[in-house]
């Protein structure tokens, strides 16, 4: 089942429909309820390489839906720590719960204050 | 500016349901209302409901409409009975399909069943042909048509089927009668886009809601209104092309590997020498099977390579819901065309090994 759309208020936001969670030098990365909505059921994420250095605004994956494709954009700039396999194997979790257990990629950040410059949870829902 | 998309007599049933709409064809029409995946899986399983009121109705009536369908259509209108249809094309002078659709054989009528994009230039077409003594009339704006399709399809419809007719199972496929379903007078065939046995019931399009509301009262049989992005993938897994991506005004029948529903016989008819001449040379480039050997997507426009090098494009591709693997159609050179061969699909910067498959892609387990 699909999850209520929601924008917790705990996360910063880009205004490509991605979020981030920061924990300390490091990074949580998924897309928001509004992107998971727009794609519709999740078939295939094919992740970043673990290891692998990813640009700030620069794509670092992709989901794909039955009916489309969509990049993936990294908020922040930094190193993969880890891929979500759980995302990997079944893809649908990016709808059933996009905050959770949908979440994408884990970020060694290149610069954590640059988190300062991205939105918060009411600044990115007054851009839907 | 494009005109505003058009809607069908059972938009507003769409919007209750709580159907995401597209763009389709100039039509607004359910892309889904829970899901594709899901609805897929129920038309498979158990059936599915589909409103294809986009679909363009055009009938042909008086003394020369024989003789018009002969000349137009790419099969041999002549082998039909009353009550019986074919799938058939229309071809431009290069053998090109302009149309691809069905051709009933009705007691009063010849109907022609249309994609909704074409029908008014199947109409310009048809008119253009000027046969003397057969008559043209573009009904679609009056005509809803819905689809029910899948293994329990003909069970459903047996429920809100007059009792003393005979049961819809025992309708042949390709073959069309004039019922009441659920007390609204309809014209239903057996035919369908889904390689599941099924109806796809034409009615007035005043009555397409009593007809959508009688078939769903009978939830009790699993069935789901399903929208156009199941009808896609259901029909992809069929190898069923989608005119305007598989087959188009440049590609002929031969090419798209449909030349069984061509009856050349020496008969001629608009197109018919170009289609002569390549079942008798053959073609250089053929529509084929992909199916991906990795579980990447391949989609519409993506380059087909042969050792690296491009040699044509995916015309339409998807995840199967069926199978659990990508799938596409796209034109190769001829000598690619073989099952068993081994190509490439380009997705987005990956090559990714596909095989050549016979279609369908999917078939029921017996």
């Amino acid at each position: 089942m699909a999850a209520a759309e929601s924008y917790p208020a705990d996360l910063r936001y880009h205004k490509d429909h991605d979020w981030v969670r920061v924990d300390g030098d490091e990074a949580v990365f998924g897309i928001t309820w509004h992107a998971q909505d727009a794609l519709g059921e999740v078939v295939y994420f094919e992740p970043p390489a673990v290891n692998s250095h990813i640009d700030a605004d620069g794509s670092y994956g992709s989901l794909e839906s039955v009916k489309a494709v969509s990049d993936v954009i990294a908020p922040l700039g930094g190193t993969v720590t880890a891929v979500n396999d759980a995302v990997v194997e079944t893809p649908e979790t990016v709808n059933e719960d996009p905050y959770g257990d949908g979440w994408l990629i884990r970020v060694r950040l290149d610069d954590p204050s640059a988190v300062e410059g991205l939105l918060d949870a009411a600044a990115y829902q007054a851009l839907l | 500016m494009a005109p505003a998309p058009r809607r069908t007599p059972l938009y507003d049933w769409h919007v209750e349901l709580g159907a995401r709409m597209v763009d389709f064809a100039g039509w607004e029409m359910p892309v889904y209302y829970v899901g594709i995946n899901e609805e897929h899986r129920a038309v498979r399983a158990r059936a599915g409901l589909f409103d294809v009121s986009h679909m363009g109705q055009i009938e042909v009536t008086g003394s020369g409409a024989e003789g018009l369908l002969k000349k137009a259509l790419a099969s041999d209108v002549t082998r039909l009975e009353e009550g019986q249809a074919q799938y058939s094309f229309l071809l431009n002078e290069k053998g090109g399909i302009v149309d691809d659709l069905i051709v009933y054989r009705l007691p009063d009528r010849w109907l022609l069943v249309v994609n909704a994009g074409n029908t008014e230039a199947d109409f310009a077409h048809l008119k253009a042909l000027k046969h003397r003594g057969a008559t043209l009339a573009n009904v679609s704006d009056a005509t809803a048509m819905i689809a029910l399709q899948g293994p329990v399809a003909l069970e459903l419809l047996a429920d809100i089927w007059p009792k003393k007719a005979a049961a819809p199972d025992t309708l042949k496929p390709f073959t069309a009668i004039a019922r009441d379903v659920a007390g609204v007078p309809c014209l239903v065939a057996r035919t369908g886009y889904t390689g599941e046995p099924g109806v796809e019931i034409m009615c007035a399009a005043e009555r397409a809601g009593d007809l959508w509301d009688g078939i769903l009262a009978r939830r009790e049989h699993g069935v789901v209104p399903s929208g156009l992005g199941a009808r896609d993938t259901l029909r992809l897994e069929m190898g069923y092309p989608l005119h305007g991506h598989d087959i188009d005004a440049k590609t002929t029948p031969i090419e798209a590997g449909l030349g069984r529903f061509v009856h050349l016989d020496g008969r001629e008819f608009v197109g018919s020498a170009v289609v002569a001449k390549q079942v008798a040379k053959g073609v250089k480039r053929r529509l084929v099977g992909l199916r991906l050997v990795d579980r990447a997507i391949p989609r519409e426009g993506y380059a087909i390579l042969a050792d690296g090098s491009p040699v044509g494009k995916i015309t339409s591709g998807t995840l199967s819901p069926s199978i659990d693997r990508g799938i596409g159609l796209g034109y190769v050179p001829a000598n690619l065309a073989t099952p068993g061969t081994v190509l490439q699909v380009d997705v987005r910067g990956r090559v990714r090994d596909a095989d050549v498959v016979p279609l369908p892609f999917y078939k029921k387990e017996s």
